[in-house]
């Protein structure tokens, strides 16, 4: 199981940008990270989920 | 009379204390953006004796800004950039402020932060957010990062906070109140995220990492 957000989820074996594909994440804006690490978002479509990995991904709204 | 410069600092070490008012006094923050958020945040950096400020926009003062922007209205039309160093060196006079007029992007930013201890991220648009953040973090290793996102509306004060989401990033506000969805920007609310930012900033430089 991978925690994304807080929220265990049955996702490991797949990529970052697999993942992402699933949801509703505009991933021109948010940010990833994982383990404690920002991931590059050149690393998206390579990082591959593992068991027990957690991601939170930051997804900015508008306004400042 | 403006006072001199040995009296200011010793009246910001009589606050903060010499050791604190060296690590302000020391540091360089970059405050990319400055709307509502930025410019709360370089006043209140500025007040609490943070040596430089570099502030970085690329617009003009209009009337629209003027409800929550720390600018006054015989500023309309002038750049935020030559507005906001007007301002807080009449309200700080000692503190050292760079100005860089111009539309950070991914080609520029590396650049013209490159010497800042601390990054505020205080953009307006969710995908120059982004943008910064990702860029700050993959590309300047050594730099600490405040960004705000959520602090549009009407909506209670206390669901503005601060999260710490890496070592590096820090992030200020209610992070769901996406301008578009609401009434737009309150002065009030938009100053609570901005103080919130610039208390990140100040406690990093006091080597208090925790939020």
């Amino acid at each position: 199981m991978v925690k994304v957000n807080g929220m265990e989820l049955d996702i490991a074996g797949k990529t970052i940008a697999e993942y992402l594909a699933t949801t509703d994440f505009d991933p021109k804006r948010i940010a990833v990270e994982r383990n404690g690490d920002i991931v590059f978002k050149s690393k998206y479509a390579v990082t591959v989920l593992k068991d027990g990995d957690s991601l939170e991904i930051v997804s900015f709204v508008g306004g400042g | 009379m403006i006072p001199s410069e040995n009296e200011w600092m010793d009246a910001l070490i009589a606050r903060h204390g010499p050791e604190l008012h060296k690590r302000f006094s020391s540091a360089t923050v970059a405050v990319c953006g400055l709307g509502g958020l930025g410019s709360n945040i370089a006043i209140a950096l500025a007040r609490a004796g943070v040596g430089k400020l570099l502030l970085i926009d690329f617009d003009h003062v209009d009337i629209t800004n003027l409800h929550r922007q720390q600018y006054k209205a015989d500023q309309i039309g002038r750049c935020k950039t030559d507005a906001l160093a007007e301002n807080i060196l009449e309200i700080a006079p000692y503190t050292k402020v760079e100005t860089v007029m111009a539309r950070i992007t991914e080609d520029n930013f590396a650049d013209i932060l490159k010497d800042a201890d601390i990054v505020c991220e205080a953009f307006d648009n969710a995908e120059s957010k982004a943008l910064l953040v990702n860029g700050v973090l993959e590309q300047l290793p050594g730099c600490y990062l405040v960004a705000a996102s959520g602090m549009a509306g009407m909506d209670a004060s206390n669901t503005i906070k601060t999260r710490k989401i890496t070592k590096r990033f820090y992030l200020c506000g209610d992070e769901v109140s996406d301008v578009s969805d609401t009434i737009g920007l309150v002065a009030s609310r938009v100053m609570l995220c901005a103080a919130h930012q610039a208390h990140a900033v100040l406690r990093i430089l006091a080597g208090e990492y925790d939020v």
